[in-house]
């Protein structure tokens, strides 16, 4: 990618940043520590690669992202509307009666959602199916997925490793967002799913191991999967929880924490600085 | 003739497929069992075997349906309802995916296997979920006709088939109408309303009962959910008293919706015919039946003790 690019699609992470703080702090509730550590890989996978079109949201033939990591909602919903799927202005609605913007993501309300998530463990599985549909069509687009670390301790992602290897899906891609903490601590402490690379080598997979904010990384990881033939790839993307903002950075109490009025002020200003 | 609810779902979805090349087949390696190893022979390219991964089975059904397939997913009832319900019903029924899951095996008659394989409470389970349509056939042409119709209603459909064989009740010219109960005896003093291998039994015990003088209802409760609401209160109205029959707990099965109608509408006495809070165990369908109380006999009992509180 050159530099004019990658500028470019940085300007963009900046407003999904800021959005993500104020949809949240609008909220009073939501996930901003996992929705900014994935700021990065969205930013890519919809401005950059995936063939899909806003204004037809559903054609068959599109690229798909599932969030199987669905409490990070508020990336997934600021990327589509910065991609124009709906109105920015809807964003505040976040978490709301009668809103759209469900606490985790639901296919049925939104244009450009493609799975509902919520449930850890249950995205990958759904994504897998898609792919096996393209398969089973002749169909070429492909399916990506979004995967927490700590979600790699449910049980049916193995299962879905597993199913997506044997199937040989190599038009799945998933993104392990590595972040290394969980709701109660770091991942290695509640219970490690360490070491993660050489499992999913074990499973079957093909896997690439990068630094999920790094746009160039990204790209690269992305297009070497495509060459793959006769398995499903695994990019083990290294992150941090809360990224750009410095209070939140690596800080597993804001998981699940609303920013105050005040402290929204203070990180838009910090990210209006260009972050860190 | 007899033949058993899994058998007549393993021929119609062979000829379903054929009819429908969007319909994709999954099994939980049990394929030989649940009888999707009639449309794996015909269909090779359209059926997928997931391994014995239940909760995967019915996540990626969720994803092909997302894609525009129309999978048929299947396992033991016990397995299905149970180890998948929350992948059913988060990945499935929330988002009101077209995904199909035929359920075998269910009941106390699965028999030599025991409890931990006979599924008691996946009626309960399944009707529980909003979006789910649950039907219980009760032979092999109306599972026939059900598997048709779940091929072409857009919506996740829970059907729970036998392992047993079960006579036959209905001809070829027999219609499957979704949501509507099926009258197959008429009757004044009493209604038993049953479902999937018990309504032959009711039959049976309604038949019993017509000797000694009593005129009994029988009604066949194939679609769960939405349950026939108007068939039951009007069997309420003309007939005063109710009784319940199902190879399924007593606890949120076919009992439970019929008492949540009666309550709304039209409060008469009402008795249960079914697994009364208890796991079973190994053993014969026939032995199995007898001591769980779902024999003709327990039914006559069942129905004279519901018309002599009808006071």
């Amino acid at each position: 990618m050159n530099i004019e690019l990658i500028n470019s699609l940085t300007e963009t992470t900046l407003n999904i940043r800021k959005n993500i703080i104020r949809m949240i702090t609008q909220a009073q509730s939501g996930h901003p520590g996992g929705s900014l550590s994935a700021v990065e890989i969205l930013t890519y996978l919809y401005f950059q690669e995936m063939n899909i079109d806003p204004s037809n949201s559903k054609n068959p033939k599109r690229d798909r992202f599932v969030l199987s990591k669905g409490h990070a909602a508020p990336v997934l919903y600021a990327t589509l509307a910065e991609r124009g799927f709906f109105s920015a202005d809807e964003l505040l609605t976040l978490r709301k009666i009668n809103s759209r913007l469900q606490g985790h993501p639901d296919m049925k309300g939104i244009p450009g959602v493609d799975m509902s998530t919520g449930s850890l463990g249950q995205g990958l599985s759904a994504a897998a199916g898609m792919a096996l549909a393209g398969k089973i069509d002749g169909s070429d687009y492909r399916v990506f997925a979004l995967l927490g670390d700590g979600e790699l301790e449910e049980g049916q992602i193995w299962e879905a490793g597993m199913f997506a290897a044997h199937y040989k899906l190599n038009n799945l891609t998933i993104f392990i967002d590595f972040n290394g903490l969980q709701i109660d601590g770091s991942i290695s402490e509640v219970l490690s799913p360490l070491p993660i690379p050489e499992k999913w080598r074990a499973f079957g997979w093909n896997v690439l191991e990068i630094d999920g904010h790094d746009l160039e990384g990204i790209h690269c990881a992305v297009q070497s999967a495509k060459g793959v033939l006769d398995k499903p790839t695994a990019i083990i993307a290294t992150t941090i929880k809360g990224k750009c903002i410095r209070k939140m950075e690596n800080a597993a109490e804001w998981h699940g924490k609303a920013p105050s009025i005040s402290e929204c002020e203070e990180f838009l200003f910090e990210l209006s600085r260009g972050g860190l | 003739m007899a033949k058993a609810t899994r058998e007549a779902y393993g021929e119609a979805l062979e000829k379903m497929g054929g009819l429908c090349s969007n319909i994709v087949v999954l099994d939980a390696d049990l394929s030989k069992s649940t009888k999707t190893c009639v449309f794996a022979k015909s269909y090779p390219e359209r059926f997928f075997n997931v391994g014995i991964a239940e909760q995967n089975l019915a996540g990626v059904a969720a994803g092909l349906a997302a894609a525009g397939k129309i999978p048929f997913i299947s396992t033991f009832a016990m397995f299905a309802s149970g180890r998948a319900y929350e992948q059913i019903r988060n990945s499935i029924c929330y988002p009101k995916l077209n995904v199909k899951i035929a359920a075998t095996h269910a009941g106390l008659t699965v028999g030599e296997d025991g409890a931990s394989h006979q599924s008691i409470e996946d009626i309960s389970l399944m009707r529980s979920i909003p979006n789910m349509t649950v039907l219980v056939p009760a032979d092999g042409t109306e599972t026939c006709q059900a598997i048709q119709f779940a091929a072409e209603y857009d919506g996740p459909v829970y059907i729970r088939l036998g392992r047993m064989a079960v006579p036959d009740l209905f001809t070829e010219e027999y219609r499957f109408e979704h949501g509507k109960a099926v009258c197959l005896v008429e009757g004044t003093d009493a209604t038993i309303v049953a479902t999937g291998i018990m309504v032959h039994i009711a039959k049976e015990a309604a038949e019993k009962l017509q000797a000694k003088g009593f005129s009994v209802r029988v009604l066949n409760i194939h679609t769960i959910k939405p349950i026939d609401k108007d068939a039951i209160v009007k069997a309420a109205e003309q007939t005063g008293a109710i009784v319940t029959c199902e190879e399924h707990s007593i606890i949120g099965g076919l009992s439970s919706a019929v008492a949540e109608v009666l309550v709304e509408n039209f409060p008469v006495p009402m008795e249960r015919v079914g697994v009364r809070d208890t796991f079973g165990e190994s053993g014969i369908p026939k032995e199995l039946l007898k001591k769980y109380g779902l024999t003709v006999d327990d039914v006559v009992l069942a129905v004279k003790k519901v018309i002599a509180r009808k006071a």
